[in-house]
């Protein structure tokens, strides 16, 4: 495996990001060039005088990381050079403040791979709620109290929202399935236009678990039908990971702090049983029980 | 430093620097006697610190952590399908 | 060869000339002409460069971070809200040190909505780190697009650059104008040679975040680069005049400043008004004259100094308001004179906000005004053309 992300990166112990990079530059090879908005990753690769980034990177700002690379695409065409153009970033940028940029990026076409690592939450600021925060989560922004639940809101559903801007490839991975997720940034990176790539990217300050579990409660994610592993190409869904027997989702939940006031409120159940029913909608909706 | 500071130009892979693995508390044993050498433990580490080395002895290759940058996370052991990698207290 | 185009063809023209690699802007009046006639350039293969029609002003600068960081020579052009709403990325430009070229068609920012010329959009983006040349008419709009590459992308300079022109009036008159060819400009304008571009082969990564032990570093050298820029634009200026036969001054220019007892200082298209007036109140034996400030970042303290030291008033009039405290130019000018031992008292006016015309008329009002003001000062800045019967 090239390492083409070095150690020495502040990323917490056990967290998944840093694994998820390794992973994206290895499928992608060392003729790439990263476009990162602020965020966990660009504050922790990043310090001055270092960088753990061995290819060439470049950080603008929080929300415009699929414009610059837009013009970094662009410049490449000019000057009849090769080389993949990724993007990494957070869901924080990536499903909220980056939206113009990227609706932008995928409606023009450039050939660009959006690689999103999804922690669910501004991690970087403190772990904040951001569009992409699951149902009933505990943010410092949605906390659980007294007389709330958690984030009221269900996910927003970023991949389809880049199969609306018709991009070419879009698929969900995880960290917890790193020979999948490098088969898709794979076949990402040969798409002639943008591709999208939502990576499950569990963080243990955000969501409050022992670090060693981080790839465990990811690979749960997908066992219980919360994060199906999909992939679509030119808009027709191609490939899904069969899930053979769905784990109940209490076994996700209940291993991490943000869900913790779901097994203590009296009306938690009634939450437990309404995730339940959105991880049933998707092994429904992907197929994916046999 | 001045000509890299127009811009903000850092070379790759300086974080090489700062050895992250002050910041353990637990370090990852392996017992080579049950390493299958599936390398999964290499593919998770997010510090980049396994690494598939020569055993010095017997010449085979053997996964071995680089204890420069391990922050003892864990993921390993918890990861390893044979529970061949142990984290234990570290004496410091 | 003179052509009477439309100030925006003029621009686009000249932009056109320089090669750039990557036009990146969003439409936004008065600036669309010059979008519009570099796309047309581009669909007639005249201009040979990547033009991205973008989602907003924001991206349309951020578009040209990556492209810069590739080593491209890159265009933008805004006005008023679209600089307003790219404002966070003006400064992440300036402190990446990239030499965009950006055509500003002054124009007032709501609210109130106003499409119409003035010049509160750049004056108040001063701070951004940005170099800022202000041009009077349609012909130092053409000239001055590639001295501004030049400047901008010397490797001492590197420094990202406003050309303002004032909309509707310099982007939509029609005026006889000698574009440059395009030979010529070659001659003048090297290509751009960047020390770090993105590039595998050699990766470096750029934009990293500094702490407060190299923070401060940063911001020096850029002030330092900013510093470096005041005698680059003076020697692109004489080097542009030297293969054009063209000058409209450097830092500065002066107009009828021999025996100036009354002078004005200003930025922008009212010069023309203002040499006009001029003429006619030097028949009339009126000893007044005028310092245009074409350079505003970096501000040229010595040059302005050297110019004014002998006037008796000064009449700084301006299209903004720093709304709090009086206006940018003349508290600038202000500040530049306080520790010298330049004693001339200064008054300011605003004028011309929200595209109002400022006319021959109103130029020998502040004359007047300042005139009275030599026997000491009773208003030191006011707004020159309020309409008091329209206040509540």
């Amino acid at each position: 495996m090239q390492n083409l992300l070095a150690p020495g990166h502040r990323a917490c112990a056990g967290c998944s990001m840093p694994t998820v990079i390794k992973l994206v530059l290895d499928a992608a090879g060392p003729d790439t060039i990263v476009v990162s908005p602020t965020g966990c990753l660009e504050v922790t690769t990043t310090p001055f005088p270092e960088s753990a980034w061995c290819v060439p990177w470049l950080h603008s700002l929080f929300e415009n990381a699929a414009a610059v690379a837009s013009g970094v695409e662009v410049a490449l065409k000019r000057f009849h050079k090769k080389a993949n153009v990724l993007i990494i970033g957070g869901d924080g940028s990536t499903f909220d403040i980056g939206m113009g940029s990227n609706s932008g990026m995928f409606e023009r076409g450039h050939k660009v791979t959006y690689v999103c690592y999804d922690n669910e939450a501004y991690m970087n600021t403190g772990v904040q709620r951001s569009g992409s925060t699951p149902f009933c989560a505990h943010t410092t922004t949605t906390p659980a109290g007294e007389i709330s639940l958690g984030n009221p809101r269900p996910k927003k559903d970023m991949p389809a929202i880049a199969l609306a801007h018709r991009v070419p490839y879009v698929a969900t991975a995880s960290v917890a399935y790193p020979v999948d997720l490098r088969k898709k940034v794979k076949k990402a990176i040969e798409v002639q236009g943008p591709s999208y790539i939502q990576v499950n990217a569990p963080c243990i300050t955000g969501w409050t678990y022992d670090a060693g579990n981080t790839v465990e409660i990811a690979r749960l994610a997908v066992e219980t039908g919360l994060w199906p592993l999909f992939e679509y190409m030119n808009g027709q869904l191609t490939e899904v990971k069969k899930v053979r027997r769905p784990k109940p989702v209490e076994e996700y939940l209940k291993i991490q702090g943000r869900y913790r006031h779901l097994f203590k409120k009296p009306n938690g159940a009634e939450v437990r049983k309404q995730i339940q029913a959105m991880a049933d909608a998707n092994i429904a909706k992907y197929s994916l029980v046999d | 430093m001045s000509n890299v500071m127009a811009g903000e130009l850092v070379g790759p892979g300086s974080t090489k620097i700062t050895k992250t693995g002050a910041w353990r508390t637990f370090v990852p044993r392996i017992d080579q006697k049950k390493c299958i050498k599936c390398s999964l433990c290499e593919i998770y580490c997010p510090e980049s610190s396994v690494h598939q080395v020569k055993d010095p002895i017997s010449g085979d290759l053997i996964f071995d952590i680089d204890l420069d940058y391990c922050k003892g996370c864990g993921i390993c052991e918890h990861e390893c399908p044979r529970h061949a990698i142990r984290m234990e207290l570290e004496e410091k | 060869m003179m052509k009477v185009v439309e100030g925006s063809y003029a621009v686009a023209h000249a932009t056109m000339c320089c090669s750039p690699d990557v036009v990146s802007a969003y439409p936004i009046t008065p600036q669309t002409h010059i979008v519009e006639h570099l796309s047309q350039m581009v669909a007639d293969g005249d201009l040979n460069a990547e033009f991205l029609t973008v989602d907003s002003e924001f991206s349309a600068l951020s578009v040209l971070v990556g492209s810069s960081a590739m080593g491209a020579r890159c265009y933008s052009s805004t006005t008023s809200q679209g600089l307003a709403l790219m404002y966070e990325v003006l400064y992440n430009v300036s402190g990446l040190r990239m030499p965009v070229v950006m055509t500003v068609a002054n124009r007032a920012l709501g609210a109130p909505l106003n499409i119409w010329n003035d010049q509160q959009d750049s004056i108040g983006a001063r701070d951004v780190g940005w170099l800022q040349l202000y041009v009077e008419n349609v012909q130092e709009a053409v000239d001055t697009t590639p001295q501004a590459y030049k400047i901008a992308e010397d490797l001492d300079i590197l420094t990202p650059i406003m050309v303002c022109m004032d909309g509707f009036i310099l982007t939509h008159v029609y005026e006889p104008v000698e574009l440059l060819d395009k030979e010529k400009v070659a001659s003048f304008l090297p290509a751009f040679k960047p020390k770090y571009v993105l590039d595998p082969a050699n990766p470096m990564t750029i934009g990293a975040f500094a702490d407060p032990s190299t923070f401060t570093e940063f911001r020096y050298l850029q002030f330092e680069a900013q510093k470096k820029a005041l005698s680059k634009i003076e020697t692109v200026a004489k080097e542009f005049q030297e293969t054009f036969g063209r000058y409209f001054g450097g830092l500065i220019d002066t107009y009828q400043m021999d025996d100036a007892e009354v002078v004005l200082v200003t930025m922008g298209s009212v010069i023309g008004t203002i040499k006009d007036a001029i003429d006619e109140m030097r028949s009339e034996g009126i000893k007044v004259g005028l310092v245009k400030v074409r350079s505003y970042r970096p501000f040229p303290v010595q040059a302005l100094r050297k110019a004014l030291k002998d006037a008796d008033v000064i009449a700084v009039i301006e299209k903004d308001v720093s709304i709090g405290n009086e206006a940018g130019l003349v508290t600038d000018l202000k500040a530049a004179f306080y520790n010298s031992k330049i004693r001339t008292p200064i008054v300011g006016f605003t004028a011309g906000l929200g595209g109002r015309d400022i006319t021959v008329k109103d130029i020998k009002n502040v004359v007047q005004k300042a005139s009275a003001a030599r026997k000491g000062i009773e208003s030191e800045f006011e707004f020159l053309d309020l309409r008091t019967e329209i206040l509540p």
